[in-house]
């Protein structure tokens, strides 16, 4: 870990200001990652921001239907909340399947969006890797692939992001509130809040310099049937090969989206009508132009067959 | 104490404490966080300071360049190390690879230097200011490539044939020939490794997590080129080891590097992403096994081939170790074949040899039942054997598989067993598997000092470790069993090397052993009691803090009224092991679920069913085969140590790569231990059960999966992506 400086901010715009006037620095709020990473000098900040004492950790009705979760909103609190357990219940199965009790209580919605990959190549700084350290190269490529992406990769990059709650927002269409250092605010859809690496995989998102989540907005409720499925190599505590997000109506009609094959929370609104048709349609259209590597070609089939677990699922 | 004839009746016999459940004596100080682990030893001769280890980016190769020097004027550091300064470092006899590298690289994560630094943080910040450049070489690190032209092992691990094998495995109206593969596995043990070193003068003193002491002190001293006696090793309480602190490894090396340039105490811990290459780990097997067969079962032809890789100068995975004793046969064959590579060096995990061989070799025992419609528990009591089957002449000295795999399948309702793929529960496919569990017993010689002081305490001191098995506490009921008084009229002192040196902790042979010792030690204590007392001649009885021989009768504590009676001993084992193949047994029954749509295994249930002699301590003992049935499961299921072939290293490298199983993947367990002594292997009558426990499970769970889903997978470990693509359409 390097040597760092630290301040806590006095409002969100303030918090904005200050990380785009201060080379290296950066946003703290629960760090279960953060930290990890700075511990290997993967990441490297040179100031730290420290966002816990904004508030911004309330759970509140929309006008019109709707819930807007602050950015501080402990993963454990939205999980629990009585409104998105009725009514968003793919959000808390999907908050629940990640991560450990303890990690959940300390890390925070806006964080768990901006989570790194878990590629074992970006966390081992010997390695190229062209996501820690632009132009070196990718050195999973050709190496041990098996947990990476099949889909939305590029030949620079095939890391997957790793958030369970991300891809439950993405089947929610949530969408990523945010001010700017100059007192702006503006409201990114998930569907275009994380970037697709193509020649750049170290930019993943779409945030500006200094640039700062204040709440996620979840619009009204869809109904139907909520369905998290993860899957993993063992019971509980592990990233997913592959994960299902779908939230299903009792007409076979819906939404879904996946986790585990792709750089971004992965749905393609086209394979939503077609999940009437059964999962080998949906799975083909969420996966035209995949390119999986020689260990991570199960995962098309992982995802097809966990598809048709969670229509199984819906329909029964 | 010379053990060479088969123990007669003894004061352990009336198991008053001995073989009594009992609960831990230092249970209260590892809860309440008063046992110290090595990284927390307090009584040091200073402050201490911190080092952090530097491991090699390359896999092989040579160190070109080395700058230091902006490390070394980082904040807080006091010392910089590597191998221009260390002085000369000479190689343990227990490692293959240099636990220093520089200018030679040997294998990723070879330590290369120790940053010192008053605080762990600035020593870690330090350290990644080192620039090295590297000559990198092209190594082998794809054991399938190797393979090839991988030689014959030798010596004890050389080739060995009975009869005919090739004629008669052709000429077998049945016929088994496969292929297995088993992965590189990790230790993974909780604590890591850890040291903290200090010197005054020329003698060194550290406090290691190591199992075997005088191993680990005598190669410090190797190492360091000083004298034996100039090196002291305290491990009183050690978090795990599963072989991985066999040996020598860097922590310590480093520590005491750090320590002598620092000039004072220096505290090392290895951090876990540096653990799976810089340490030791499980070498992956590739094994054949070919079994041939009447038509009613009996075996006629076994041979078992492996294939496994170390560095030069490395040994093989001996796989084929229990192949050799396992089941009758008159025609037989096993050879090792030792491939060279360039990974982290491979060596001792739970079970060496066994722990995969059972892996495959179970396996193919079920198939070979399936391939006879015979139920696979009674082709293996088929198949049992009274004698070494390489070598008639030696009986076992106590085998109890049959009624292991009897008794078992009766406990778990293996008559319910169907066809593969027969039972369904919703969307969960449902199996049972079985495989037969053996790992042989070993004994090592164990010494053990005793001090009886006047209040009638007594105090055993020996280097004997506890690796979190339960070592204080048998210790304490050998004693108060030998000695006639409660447990709390012992205190046990244990990994000290100042102590006499004891078998340690490995190859299941602690438990057994180092009781043996202390048995040796409390019967001369008992001899100069009854002297002191003047109590002789006679059979004494020693019970209730008294002796009694014949009418005579006193407290064992007069003995020691002018002063404490000190008395040491060690036990040394004859020709019994020779004579008489020493093992243990035991059945793994498992019943797994597989999801018919992802592929996942979830294990329901399990059961173990041990013969290991007399069961020293019913509770610890349980603790050590749930535990490695839990590992096992580990093996089944997840555990591998992914290899990259292009840079030559294990990728995942820390606990989040590296998936060992959590609370949720382990159902149910059930153990039992038959009701057994066995008189040639010592006085206790007692075998180890640690790595027992681990032999089987994986090719029980499995041939449960197979039972469940009617697919075979014989390459470890069992992820869902073996069987999903052979699991039946789902739409």
């Amino acid at each position: 870990m390097r040597p760092f400086t630290y301040e806590r901010a006095t409002s969100a715009q303030d918090a904005a200001a200050k990380v785009a006037a201060t080379p290296g620095a950066r946003f703290i709020a629960g760090g279960t990652n953060l930290l990890d990473l700075m511990k290997l000098e993967i990441e490297t900040p040179t100031h730290l921001i420290d966002v816990n004492g904004l508030g911004m950790d309330k759970i509140e009705a929309i006008d019109g239907g709707g819930l807007r979760i602050g950015a501080l909103v402990r993963n454990t609190d939205l999980a629990a909340d009585a409104r998105v357990r009725k009514d968003y219940g793919v959000l808390t199965r999907a908050l629940v399947a990640g991560a450990s009790g303890q990690l959940r209580n300390k890390a925070t919605t806006a964080g768990n969006l901006l989570q790194r990959t878990r590629c074992p190549y970006f966390y081992d700084v010997n390695m190229p890797c062209n996501k820690r350290k632009p132009g070196s190269g990718c050195a999973a490529i050709g190496g041990f692939s098996r947990p990476l992406g099949v889909i939305g990769t590029s030949d620079a990059c095939i890391a997957t992001h790793p958030s369970d709650m991300a891809v439950a927002m993405r089947v929610l269409d949530a969408s990523v509130e945010t001010i700017r250092p100059d007192g702006t605010t503006r409201a990114i859809p998930i569907a275009d809040f994380h970037t697709l690496p193509g020649q750049t995989p170290h930019v993943e998102t779409a945030l500006e310099k200094g640039e700062m989540i204040i709440s996620v907005a979840v619009p009204k409720p869809k109904g139907g049937t909520h369905i998290y499925r993860k899957v993993r190599d063992r019971a509980s505590y592990a990233f997913a090969l592959v994960s299902v997000a779908a939230v299903i109506g009792k007409d076979g009609k819906g939404a879904v989206a996946l986790g585990g094959v792709a750089p971004k929370p992965w749905r393609v609104e086209e394979a939503d009508a077609l999940l009437p048709k059964g999962s080998k349609v949906v799975a083909d259209c969420l996966f035209a132009g995949a390119t999986p590597r020689e260990d991570n070609a199960f995962k098309l089939t992982l995802a097809q067959r966990t598809i048709a677990a969670v229509l199984a699922e819906a329909k029964a | 104490m010379k053990f060479d004839q088969p123990a007669g009746t003894n004061p352990i016999d009336r198991m008053k404490v001995v073989g009594k459940p009992t609960t831990r004596i230092d249970g209260p100080l590892k809860v309440t966080g008063h046992a110290p682990y090595a990284y927390e030893h307090q009584e040091l001769p200073g402050k201490p300071a911190y080092g952090y280890v530097v491991g090699s980016a390359v896999a092989k190769g040579t160190i070109r360049s080395m700058d230091t020097s902006r490390a070394e004027r980082a904040p807080g550091v006091v010392a910089v190390v590597t191998h221009r300064n260390a002085g000369k470092i000479a190689k343990g006899n227990f490692n293959t690879a240099m636990l220093l590298g520089g200018p030679k690289i040997q294998h990723y994560h070879q330590a290369i230097a120790v940053v010192v630094a008053e605080t762990f943080e600035q020593a870690r910040s330090a350290a990644a200011l080192i620039d090295v450049d590297y000559a990198r070489d092209g190594g082998a690190f794809d054991l399938a490539a190797a393979k090839v032209d991988a030689p014959d092992a030798t010596g004890s691990d050389a080739p060995t044939a009975v009869g005919d094998f090739a004629g008669a495995f052709a000429a077998a109206p049945v016929q088994l020939d496969q292929m297995y593969t088993t992965p590189d596995q990790s230790h993974a043990m909780m604590e890591p490794h850890a040291t903290i070193a200090a010197w005054e003068g020329d003698k060194l003193t550290v406090w290691s997590a190591n199992q075997m002491v005088a191993w680990g002190a005598g190669d410090l001293a190797r190492t360091l080129q000083i004298p034996p006696e100039n090196v002291r090793l305290i491990a009183p309480y050690i978090g795990g080891g599963f072989g991985g602190k066999l040996f020598l490894r860097s922590d310590v090396l480093m520590a005491s590097l750090g320590a002598k340039a620092a000039k004072r105490p220096v505290k090392v811990a290895l951090t876990r992403p540096f653990m799976g290459n810089n340490t030791t780990h499980r070498p992956a097997t590739i094994q054949r096994i070919r079994l041939g067969a009447t038509k009613d079962g009996k075996l006629t032809a076994i041979g078992h081939e492996s294939w496994s890789g170390d560095l030069e100068g490395g040994g093989p995975e001996s796989a084929t170790q229990q192949t050799k004793l396992l089941y009758a046969g008159a025609n037989r064959m096993t050879a090792l074949r030792l491939a060279v590579l360039d990974l982290p060096e491979g060596n001792a995990m739970r079970a060496p040899g066994e722990a995969p061989g059972l892996m495959a070799l179970e396996i193919a025992v079920d198939e070979l039942a399936e391939k006879l419609g015979m139920d696979p528990v009674k082709l293996r009591v088929i198949n049992d054997t009274q004698v070494d089957p390489e070598k008639p002449e030696r009986p076992f000295s106590q085998r109890n598989l049959v009624r292991c795999l009897e008794e078992g399948a009766e406990r778990f309702g293996w008559a319910r067993r169907k066809a593969p793929g027969q039972v369904q529960d919703g969307r969960w496919l449902i199996g049972m598997g079985v495989a037969a569990a053996f790992r042989n017993n070993l004994n090592m010689k164990s010494g053990a000092r005793v001090r009886l002081s006047p209040s009638g305490q007594v105090t055993v001191e020996t280097d004997m470790t506890d690796i979190g098995t339960g070592t204080y506490t048998i210790m304490a009921q050998t004693a108060a069993e030998m000695m006639g008084v409660p447990l709390a009229k012992v205190t046990v002192k244990l990994g000290d090397s100042s102590f006499p040196v004891s078998a340690g902790s490995g190859g299941q042979w602690g438990a057994n052993s180092s009781t043996a010792g202390l048995y040796a030690a409390c019967v001369k204590l008992r001899e100069a009691i009854v002297s002191k007392l003047g109590l002789g001649p006679g059979e004494a009885v020693f019970e209730n803090g008294q002796v009694h021989v014949g009418n005579r009768v006193a407290d064992i504590a007069a003995a020691a009224k002018g002063g404490e009676i000190v008395v040491e001993d060690s036990i040394e084992f004859g020709d019994l092991g020779k004579k008489f193949q020493q093992s243990t047994f035991g059945a793994h029954f498992v019943e797994v679920a597989v999801d018919r749509y992802t592929g996942e295994t979830r294990v329901r249930r399990m059961l173990a069913v041990c013969a290991a002699g007399r069961i020293l301590n019913p509770t610890a003992a349980r603790s050590q085969v749930i535990g490695a049935m839990t590992m096992g499961v580990g093996g089944a299921l997840m555990e591998e140590l992914a290899v990259d072939k292009r840079f030559g290293f294990f990728v995942n490298h820390d606990l989040a790569g590296y998936e060992v199983p959590v609370h949720a993947d382990i159902p149910h367990q059930e153990v039992v231990f038959l009701d057994e002594a066995d008189d040639k292997v010592s006085p206790m009558k007692a075998k180890g059960v640690g790595e027992l426990g681990l032999c089987g499970v994986g090719a029980a769970v499995a041939n449960a999966i197979y039972n469940a889903t009617g697919v075979r997978v014989r390459d470890y470990p069992i992820t869902l992506d073996k069987h999903l693509d052979k699991l039946g359409e789902v739409v």
